[in-house]
């Protein structure tokens, strides 16, 4: 390359020209790779421990009543901080939206009614579809995670969607207004979006077989 | 000044956005067949119809009702003679019929989904009616009566 430039800087002074031009280049590209490399030293490196110990964070989340009592293992929600079955026994349906004269939005309004025992609101209420019941109850951390990994359980959704879905699904952030009386899951929604993240970035790792969920105070 | 469509008329009335629809149909436009039961979505007795769903309209704000079509057991039929309606009398259905407005408003959302109900689909779908006199055996005969009617009705 170095005798290349030679034969064209002794040239003339349009040579010269383009030997400016060349040189500008290669000056742009090599920055331009530098920028690349930094962008990629910052990536969180692989860490099963970190990992793990993140999702089980995420799981006592996910396992909170606000949020598993619309992923229940049977057909019909849960409700309440004991998460029993919900009050009339409203069923799934295709949709997830309820059957008939029970469809989930005939209570359930647009923004949270107000006062105690009164129907919390979203403006688009509903439980996972029956092809894709994304259960949460009853599952240990391991069961969860794998779910919540596989896209043939998860509604077919990539490490980034996931991570998109915990941060603005309406649904998922109501959980931390839920309405008068009712619990809020463990930490900020902010600080679940965190755990989420530092879980999927350090590697999703699956929690092992062993790993037990924490024992639940006052349920 | 909101306007309001109900029974396929267009009411005009002077409330706030927040009110319960079931508020504005009884004390405003006069359509006391809606009952006021619980007040927080638990007993079924104020249900109509908004855009053809079931709601509770006590507490279904007035906001969500602008727009859309709003049915009570008033506007379900032109001369009470919606199936239901026949098979409720024909079976006697009601006892005291506090609650038999809303019970038939959830049923005709039933039989519109489902022509041929089971007992099962008439559980499923009337879970949320409460009646505290106990009709519901009579409830589900009527429901299955009116079904055959609403069929036997389209043949001919």
């Amino acid at each position: 390359m170095s005798n290349l430039f030679k034969k064209i800087a002794s040239k003339k002074s349009g040579a010269r020209i383009a030997l400016a031009i060349i040189a500008i280049s290669i000056f742009t590209a090599s920055v331009g790779r530098e920028v690349y490399f930094t962008k990629v030293s910052v990536v969180p490196k692989k860490d099963s421990v970190a990992s793990v110990k993140a999702f089980m964070q995420v799981y006592e989340v996910l396992t909170h009543p606000r949020c598993m009592n619309c992923h229940p293992a049977g057909d019909i929600p849960l409700q309440g901080e004991d998460s029993h079955l919900h009050a009339m026994l409203p069923k799934r349906g295709v949709d997830g939206k309820g059957v008939y004269a029970m469809k989930c939005s005939n209570c359930h309004q647009p923004t949270n009614s107000p006062g105690l025992h009164t129907p919390p609101g979203n403006p688009n209420w509903h439980l996972p579809p029956a092809d894709m019941k994304m259960i949460f109850q009853g599952k240990s951390p391991r069961e969860l995670a794998k779910q919540l990994l596989d896209p043939a359980t998860n509604s077919h959704k990539t490490h980034e969607q996931l991570i998109e879905h915990v941060s603005f699904d309406k649904l998922v952030v109501g959980g931390w207004s839920p309405g008068e009386g009712r619990e809020l899951p463990p930490g900020t929604h902010k600080e679940f979006v965190a755990k989420f993240k530092t879980w999927i970035e350090t590697g999703a790792y699956v929690p092992s077989a062993d790993a037990k969920a924490p024992i639940k105070k006052n349920r | 000044m909101t306007v309001l469509n109900v029974n396929e008329k267009a009411y005009e009335i002077d409330a706030s956005k927040d009110m319960p629809l079931l508020w504005a149909l009884r004390d405003l436009l006069g359509l006391t067949g809606t009952k006021f039961g619980c007040g927080v979505a638990q007993c079924g007795a104020c249900t109509v119809h908004l855009d053809g769903e079931a709601v509770r309209s006590c507490v279904t704000k007035i906001e969500r009702a602008v727009g859309k079509r709003i049915t009570t057991i008033e506007g379900l039929s032109p001369d009470s003679d919606h199936p239901l309606q026949k098979a409720w009398i024909e079976f006697d259905v009601p006892q005291c019929g506090y609650c038999q407005s809303g019970q038939i408003m959830s049923a005709a959302v039933l039989l519109r989904e489902n022509p041929t109900p089971t007992d099962q689909d008439i559980d499923d779908a009337m879970a949320g009616n409460i009646c505290r006199c106990g009709t519901y055996l009579r409830i589900r005969a009527a429901i299955h009566q009116a079904a055959k009617m609403q069929r036997e009705g389209k043949k001919s």
